[in-house]
């Protein structure tokens, strides 16, 4: 789960770190509010889950009313698409009307899980503002890393290191080794995935501010953080794959105009694959999961069905733990509720195939069976669409 | 002889009496696998199907039925716990099921198993079967395997029978199959099973199919490039896969240029694998390989 800006932001105030002061507004008219506290020079930051965002226009400076209004007429409630995003972009649905804060150095900081080492890694670098996948690309050896070994936790020589590498002033040091302490904390209070500050910055007095803030939540973990559902926003998530994450159902929505049900995940972007290869494009992925019921599949296909892009549908079974009679039902059950013609290509495999497939058979559904990968992914290109 | 597993193993079971675990441990029995006793903590003294003995703690299964193998089917907010004890009471090969176990917890959790002196395999994973022995330790469909000399090694489950699958409708026989995991923190590694594998005299040729996130199977073709001489066929899934997604296995997200298909598919090839080219083409490509050998 990601978290915007503004909210990253309060967790950091909550745990007693600099960031600039701000009013966050939904409507154009909390804008002279919002000024009157702030005051008239300030930064305009719209609150999408999406990176790029200064690049694409979504971060503006501004020094009269006048300007701020005509900004914010123009981005409030539209779309922006930035280098991450789709062609039709993410909706701002809020702008953080932010001080201005006077700049000496900018840092790029983060904490996240170093997979090959099996721990979480403090990432820096020098090169702040700079998206850290640039740096990695360009200059590897400018980022600066520093494991956390779960047995002792984060020392302090190793935020020693980060300071002379930094090359933090003297007068900031402390401020900034309280910042590391704080955010490795955070990291592990509300289980983070990625934890990023860019740009950190030093101001000219001296101070060590949090200018941007970006978190990802393990969804793995959400389980724990009941009190951080709320800061779920749905309006930044692709609608399909929100109502698949409400269901527990692995999805991700893709270009194509072939519907995909299958049950794993590694047979998933196998079928994705063949289905490519064969000159089809899938509409999405989608795992089913190992213990669905009839009522699961029949959500995931209906799901699936409401993508207005499908014009045929591919499912791929391999019955195991979900039986093939039971995926049959789960098929036919979403057919008759969303009143779908769209045709069928099924290949099932494993536990109760023949009773799954008398089930699709005499369903009066548009079927067509595929005994292999390739006959399926075969079948599914030259299947003429509804 | 197979990896892993054999006619010696003794099977326990932590979560025998869950939903899942009652249900796997009933086709493992079926199978022929021995599963000698079962772990759930406030059932201790009652019999699974009548037969096989559970106990509240592993040290006391362990006491009375001496298993070597532990198959764990415990809840995610549980299963660090159980694979710790399993862990503690040193039973060489932990085999951990459960998917959706938080990554913050199995940092610590790797770190205690690898101060022990047991394997870990998974979490999220399928586990591991041997064919000719009859001992299935997982959630794979037993009735799929062959016995034969082809070597499996896979992240994923249903990908994993696809592939044995295949294999099987030509003939071809395996002499193990295993999965190590869909999880970004994994206690066993593509390079420890294709060890295990080049040591394994019933197995002639390595089936490696590899995904999308992370680069251990970067590491794992660094490694095949100098120290295993069976020949290797290699598949690796999720080039359709857009960035930053995550494609149902926790790991399986491209977040950077060495994560994607192409990069990996790449390395592979160069350390001399023969290249599987779609997740269509396993047993079409084993086969040609066994011929030539």
């Amino acid at each position: 789960m990601k978290l915007h800006e503004y909210q990253t932001k309060q967790i950091f105030r909550n745990y007693q770190l600099n960031v600039p002061n701000s009013v966050l507004i939904t409507e154009p008219k909390e804008l002279d509010h919002a000024l009157a506290t702030i005051g008239e020079k300030c930064v305009l930051k719209c609150q999408v889950h999406a990176g790029g965002r200064g690049k694409a226009g979504g971060v503006k400076l501004v020094s009269t009313l006048t300007e701020a209004k005509a900004y914010v007429s123009d981005m409030l409630m539209s779309n922006l698409v930035t280098h991450q995003t789709d062609d039709a972009g993410v909706p701002v649905t809020s702008i953080l009307v932010e001080e201005l804060t006077d700049i000496k150095t900018e840092l790029y900081l983060a904490i996240t899980l170093d997979r090959n080492n099996q721990c979480p890694t403090i990432l820096a670098s020098k090169a702040g503002g700079m998206e850290i996948e640039e740096v990695a690309e360009s200059n590897p050896d400018d980022i600066i890393y520093e494991n956390i070994n779960p047995s002792v936790g984060l020392q302090p020589f190793q935020i020693r290191n980060l300071i002379t590498k930094l090359e933090i002033p003297k007068d900031s040091s402390s401020e900034f080794s309280y910042l590391i302490n704080a955010l490795v904390k955070m990291f592990y209070d509300i289980d983070a995935s990625l934890l990023e500050i860019n740009p950190l910055v030093i101001t000219n007095d001296l101070k060590v501010i949090a200018l941007d803030g970006k978190v990802n939540i393990e969804d793995d973990a959400m389980f724990r953080h009941n009190d951080l559902l709320t800061l779920r926003d749905r309006s930044q998530e692709d609608q399909l794959e929100a109502e698949a994450t409400d269901l527990g159902i692995a999805y991700v929505n893709l270009s194509g105009n072939v519907g995909c049900l299958v049950n794993g995940a590694g047979l998933a972007m196998a079928t994705l694959d063949v289905t490519n290869q064969a000159g089809a494009s899938p509409a999405n992925f989608l795992d089913v999961g190992g213990g669905a019921d009839i009522e699961k599949v029949a959500k995931a296909v209906s799901i699936i069905l409401s993508d207005p892009k499908v014009t045929k549908v591919l499912v791929n079974i391999f019955g195991g733990i979900l039986r093939c009679d039971i995926a049959a039902d789960g098929i036919v059950s979403a057919y008759e509720r969303t009143k779908s013609q769209l045709p069928l290509v099924v290949r099932m495999l494993g536990t109760n195939v023949d009773e799954g497939q008398q089930i699709l058979k005499t369903s009066g559904l548009n079927v067509t069976f595929a005994e292999t990968l390739s006959e399926a992914a075969l079948a599914i290109s030259t299947l003429q669409d509804n | 002889m197979g990896i892993l597993l054999n006619k010696e193993s003794r099977i326990m079971v932590q979560g025998i009496t869950g939903k899942e675990g009652s249900f796997h441990a009933t086709t493992g029995i079926e199978y022929g696998t021995n599963v000698v006793a079962g772990v759930t903590p406030g059932k201790g003294g009652q019999k699974f199907n009548d037969t096989v003995p559970i106990f509240n703690t592993v040290s006391e299964a362990k006491e009375a039925t001496n298993p070597n193998v532990s198959l764990i089917f415990v809840p995610p907010a549980f299963a660090p716990d159980a694979i710790c004890e399993a862990a503690s009471n040193e039973i060489p090969l932990i085999i951990c099921i459960t998917e959706g176990i938080p990554v913050n917890d199995m940092v610590g959790t790797i770190r205690y198993v690898q101060s022990k002196p047991v394997r870990l395999i998974g979490p999220n994973c399928p586990g591991a079967i041997n064919p000719t022995d009859r001992c299935k330790v997982g959630i794979m469909p037993g009735a799929i395997h062959k016995p034969g000399n082809v070597g499996v090694v896979s992240r994923s489950g249903t990908l994993t029978y696809e592939a044995v699958h295949q294999l099987t409708s030509l003939g071809i026989g395996q002499s193990s199959c295993v999965g190590i995991g869909g999880d970004p923190i994994i206690g066993t590694n593509y390079i420890d099973i294709l060890n295990l594998y080049e040591d394994d005299p019933d197995t002639d040729i390595i089936v490696f199919i590899g995904e999308i996130g992370g680069t251990m199977e970067q590491e794992a073709a660094e490694h095949i490039k100098h120290n295993i001489n069976k020949p290797v066929c290699s598949l690796i899934v999720g080039a359709t896969a857009p960035a930053g997604k995550r494609m149902g296995h926790a790991g399986a997200i491209i977040t950077g240029s060495t994560a994607t298909a192409a990069s990996k598919v790449a390395a592979l090839k160069d350390a001399g694998c023969h290249i599987i080219p779609t997740p269509a083409d396993i047993g079409d490509v084993v086969a040609k390989v066994l011929s030539h050998n």
